[in-house]
């Protein structure tokens, strides 16, 4: 077992370092290949999400130069991101990515998506071979547990994303979202998002505003929408409960006087602006009047932390599981490794037996079967007797941290050939 | 014996007072299904007390300050209750809980014989009188109520703290709803006690004193009342604006009810 882990993620670089390292989806499978090949490595995988550049190996012997594939693969200067990087190996390798399977090394703690960018890193990985041994018994496990943890725990369960968030706002202000009426100015990806929510939870209708008014009615056909010129933006918008911007215009689109005019057409019934925009489409001074509420995009995110803060007491329970899961997933490797020399060792004092009994018979002149039975019992007993303890001891020291120095004692003492554990299938030890 | 069923009400409503309390920082469900129950257990002998009071008086007008805060304490939870079983919610008990509590304390824990009516009075019209007045009361009180809740989750969602989230509050909207139902619900009660009220006076006094300060001060109250639902209905009032207004409302009535203290003719307090 040499597990090692690189990379870098929110917490330890800024965005400008991990744009420089992240790679395309596109060219996965060939970095993924280009990493197997790279001298030590024998298993290899590479997750690249907007949160993270992670390198997952298994190295001959732990000694494989990663940061030397980094620095060829992206022909950066070390300077440029070695003092952002995380090293770990072994234990520490498999419970961080345990931890981020499960979603506890998240930025929003608990978000559904990294499982699935994991998933997709593996099928890519194991697609081109780079996964194929202990790794791949390492995502498995990996999978089980970010199940463990989402069904034990209560880290996933309430809002995290900020386009929930927003549902849930809306909910305070509104209560049922039933019939309620979604505008969205401007056609961004993020505003998209939180407008699926929003109908998820029974909001009736969407318009979409958009300079470009093509993109307006392709994005309104997706939502059996209704696409607004842009020109028609003031005279259309009071008809929407909840308006969610994400323009690129370089000043404020609502402004008060805006704000007012709604409202007098709207009778006073509240409304609620998401403003997702940098820079921001909703002047805040829409805020102070009555019965409009604006989010801007850091109210969003500030409304997120709260969430993560009340989930820290799970995160904790879910650490307990993770520390758990390790210790069990280390133990079963060392089984794995304790196997092949068990079998090994027994081969050998199997074949010395043979060439024994083969050797004297010529001398011992024709058997009758009972004395061939009892030739075999008497050697097969001498063979189990002495066999007994040193198996057992492998056995047992399989489950402690001596293991490898007991193999290595073992297969000396028996002048075994070195071989490395082969391919799992067919192991002892359970499959989930 | 009335009032021994209305202080053990007092202690069922003694619960309502600590969700209210605890309810202000921070939410938990045990909590409001208890005080629910409470007020439940505390209504029945709460209306025992009212019975049995009726009873021993032989009359169902039961003219003193302290009964009549014991009906009015009663109607509040009433309408509580029926609020709770429209929209689900026990928030307005955060503020219907210290109200009713209060009223029973007073109601509790003294008692004055019930006065004699004077003669001439006609009892349909004062019974018709007083539970229109205080059916009015009540709804003025939930409004109240939710008048106040709609000004503390504004302020939460425009601060944009987190609470505005976590707390369990009902929806703005929803308690618009029922701050504005309420409040609506309740003004043909009291623009028809008001009338029976003035048949009352009329009859028992053959005019009626409009310089007499419950009278003024009603009076007060109702154009008020009225002010507060038109501009709802026909300006389209809402949010912040209707939440103070309907407060005023309420301590108009407040005043109004008070002038039960020095009036000369609608007074329950002997001297």
């Amino acid at each position: 077992m040499s597990f090692r882990l690189i990379g870098v993620n929110h917490h330890s670089a800024p965005v400008e370092v991990r744009e420089r390292l992240a790679i395309p989806e596109s060219r996965l499978a060939e970095a993924v290949r280009h990493l197997v090949q790279h001298p030590g490595v024998d298993e290899g995988l590479i997750l690249s999400t907007c949160n993270r550049v992670e390198l997952l190996t298994r190295t001959r012997n732990g000694t494989a130069d990663l940061r030397g594939f980094l620095r060829d693969y992206f022909r950066l200067e070390p300077a440029a991101f070695e003092p952002h990087l995380y090293d770990y190996s072994e234990a520490d390798a498999i419970r961080h990515f345990f931890r981020v399977t499960s979603s506890l090394d998240s930025m929003v703690v608990g978000e559904a998506q990294i499982l699935g960018q994991v998933k997709e890193a593996y099928a890519t990985a194991r697609a081109v071979g780079a996964v194929h041994s202990q790794l791949d018994l390492l995502l498995t496990r990996a999978f089980a547990v970010a199940k463990r943890v989402r069904t034990e725990t209560a880290v996933g369960s309430s809002a995290v994303s900020v386009a929930s968030v927003a549902v849930e706002l809306a909910k305070k202000i509104f209560g049922s979202l039933q019939g309620k009426h979604v505008y969205l100015v401007g056609a961004g990806k993020m505003s998209e998002l939180a407008a699926r929510h929003l109908q998820a939870h029974g909001a009736a209708s969407i318009f979409v505003a958009n300079r470009t008014f093509e993109r307006a009615e392709q994005l309104a056909a997706k939502f059996n929408g209704e696409a607004i010129h842009f020109s028609e933006l003031y005279n259309t918008c009071d008809r929407a409960d909840i308006v969610i911007t994400s323009t690129g215009a370089p000043v404020a689109i609502f402004r008060r006087e805006h704000g007012e005019l709604f409202l007098s057409r709207r009778k006073n019934r509240p409304m609620f602006f998401i403003d997702i925009a940098v820079p921001r489409d909703v002047d805040p001074e829409m805020n102070k009047l009555d019965g409009i509420f604006v989010y801007d995009i850091d109210d969003l995110q500030q409304a997120v932390t709260a969430h993560v803060t009340d989930r820290k007491k799970e995160a904790e329970r879910a650490e307990e599981i993770i520390t758990s899961e390790v210790e069990r997933f280390r133990a079963r490797l060392l089984t794995l490794e304790v196997v092949p020399t068990i079998v090994s060792l027994q081969d050998h004092i199997e074949t010395i037996r043979q060439a024994e009994i083969d050797r004297v018979r010529g001398r011992l002149g024709p058997l009758s079967p009972d004395q061939e039975l009892a030739i075999e019992a008497l050697t097969r007993g001498i063979v189990n007797k002495i066999m007994h303890t040193p198996i057992s001891t492998l056995k047992t020291a399989a489950r402690t941290s001596e293991a490898t120095t007991v193999i290595d004692v073992v297969r000396r003492l028996f002048n075994l050939r070195e071989q490395k554990p082969g391919k799992p299938d067919g192991e002892p030890g359970e499959h989930d | 014996m009335p009032i021994l069923w209305l202080r053990v009400a007092l202690g069922c409503y003694a619960v309502g007072l600590l969700y209210a309390l605890v309810a202000l920082t921070r939410s938990s469900d045990l909590l409001s299904k208890v005080a629910l129950h409470a007020a439940y257990l505390g209504m029945v002998f709460h209306l025992v007390s009212l019975a049995e009071a009726v009873e021993l008086s032989g009359q169902i007008t039961l003219t003193s300050v302290h009964n009549a805060e014991s009906v009015l304490a009663f109607l509040i939870m009433v309408a509580f209750m029926l609020v709770y079983l429209a929209y689900k919610t026990t928030s307005p008990g955060i503020v219907v809980f210290p109200l009713v509590f209060l009223l029973t304390l007073v109601a509790a824990t003294g008692q004055q014989p019930i006065l004699e009516m004077p003669a001439g009075v006609r009892k349909g019209w004062l019974i018709a009188h007083i539970a229109l007045i205080f059916t009015g009361y009540a709804a003025l009180c939930v409004s109240f109520g939710a008048s106040l809740l709609y000004l503390i989750q504004e302020r939460t969602l425009k601060s944009k703290k987190s609470a505005g989230i976590l707390s369990r509050l009902p929806a703005l909207e929803v308690i618009d709803d029922i701050g504005y139902r309420s409040l609506l619900l309740g003004f043909p009660f009291m623009t028809l006690g008001l009338i029976a009220g003035t048949i009352v006076a009329q009859a028992t006094f053959g005019r009626i004193d409009f310089l007499d300060p419950k009278i003024l001060l009603s009076i007060l109250m109702w154009a008020v009342y009225l002010v507060m639902v038109y501009t709802r209905w026909s300006a389209g009032w809402r949010g912040r604006r209707a939440a103070y207004l309907a407060a005023g409302v309420f301590v108009a009535a407040v005043i109004a009810w008070s002038a039960n203290y020095f009036s000369a003719i609608h007074r329950f307090v002997q001297s």
